[in-house]
């Protein structure tokens, strides 16, 4: 017999298929498990639309449900209600220590260039916050290049979404 | 199909067929920033095309790949073809982001919850494309090959625009000519701008060479 918390246990276990130090459930995609008997229904948001992951994602959780020996039913639910604060803050913390600078909260509207250009983006390596903006875009779309005045080298910013 | 669905599936050409042109620049772009910049965004906004056909359709695949040229909806102003000319690349993403933003707000606020939902969410990334385009415009404001790209792509925007949002976006650009309704006519929704036929055909190669082909 699956349970509803047994599959929350396996789906904490589900690496990022891009940053594997975080987990699906640090991410904070994996909004609703629903178990009826064998089945298990999913509900995952996507972070960025076009994040060539989301289908790695997807797999990964259907195969940690199946082997639990649940039938899984992964339903994408594409609307706002995933945003970068559902980060965890256990999350938050590994993405750091791994030398991503966690995103900023998010504000009622989405940033501005202004708020980009501002300092108030800490390095994840030394802690300062004389940085500076690089690039908007990084090698994901997640991700944005900063600059260390501090420690003088450059660091992977998340995007606040 | 209802009004909104027409524009829906607009909206979802646009990005699918910008996504395309944009990342032509994959390995090309001037500068390396640009490089990573111009991938990311075609790749958000091909993301964003098919969250839409998704929407619109049990068959996202088919819904993007397998209609004849003339059936997509794409606007003449993203079809165009602009390698090498970074000038005009950038003069139509600043146009671009700005009649979309117009649109996307607009959605934002349809009573239709899942299209409401997936335009908050389109527009939390489009925020990022648009800091891009306002850099640029900055950097390039002055810069005469950039002045008359905005000039003459003016047209293909108010095209692609919705009446509506014509307004602003005249106020916003203040060009020197409005063009007139019969110079929009020429470049409206359903008729394909030069360059098309042959994006349409690289586009859908693959749905058409292995057919049920998965995206």
């Amino acid at each position: 017999m699956v349970t509803a918390e047994a599959v929350w246990s396996a789906l904490a276990e589900v690496e990022d298929p891009e940053i594997p130090v975080v987990s699906l459930v640090d991410l904070g995609v994996v909004r609703d498990v629903q178990v009826d008997g064998e089945r298990v229904h999913v509900e995952f948001t996507p972070t960025f639309l076009g994040c060539p992951a989301l289908e790695v994602m997807r797999d990964r959780m259907a195969e940690a449900i199946e082997g639990l020996g649940g039938e899984a039913d992964v339903e994408v639910v594409a609307d706002d209600s995933w945003s970068t604060d559902r980060i965890t803050p256990e999350g938050r913390e590994k993405l750091r220590a791994a030398g991503f600078a966690p995103p900023a909260p998010r504000e009622a509207a989405a940033p501005k260039l202004v708020q980009l250009q501002s300092q108030a983006f800490r390095c994840p390596y030394c802690g300062s916050t004389d940085t500076r903006l690089e690039n908007i875009f990084g090698p994901t779309p997640c991700r944005s290049i900063r600059y260390c005045a501090g420690c003088r080298q450059p660091f992977e910013q998340f995007k606040t979404i | 199909m209802s009004g909104l669905e027409r524009l829906l599936l607009a909206i979802a050409d646009d990005e699918l067929v910008l996504g395309w042109r944009d990342s032509e620049w994959t390995g090309i772009a001037p500068v390396l920033e640009e490089d990573v910049a111009f991938s990311s965004i075609a790749q958000n906004e091909i993301g964003h095309a098919r969250a839409i056909y998704e929407l619109l359709s049990a068959d996202s695949d088919a819904l993007a790949f397998d209609r004849s040229p003339e059936e997509y909806r794409s606007s003449q102003l993203v079809e165009l073809r602009f390698v090498p000319d970074w000038a005009r690349t950038i003069a139509r993403r600043v146009l671009y982001e700005a009649a979309d933003e117009l649109r996307l707000r607009r959605l934002m606020a349809s009573e239709d919850p899942a299209v409401a939902g997936l335009a908050a969410k389109i527009d939390r990334e489009e925020a990022y494309h648009r800091m891009h385009a306002e850099l640029w415009h900055d950097r390039l404001r002055e810069e005469p090959r950039y002045v008359s790209a905005v000039g003459q792509l003016f047209p293909y925007l108010l095209a692609m625009a919705e009446p509506d949002d014509h307004h602003a976006l005249i106020a916003l650009f203040e060009p020197k000519t409005v063009p007139s309704n019969t110079v929009l006519l020429a470049h409206e929704r359903g008729s394909h701008a030069e360059g098309w036929a042959e994006l349409w055909n690289e586009m859908t190669e693959v749905r058409r060479s292995v057919p049920g082909a998965a995206w």
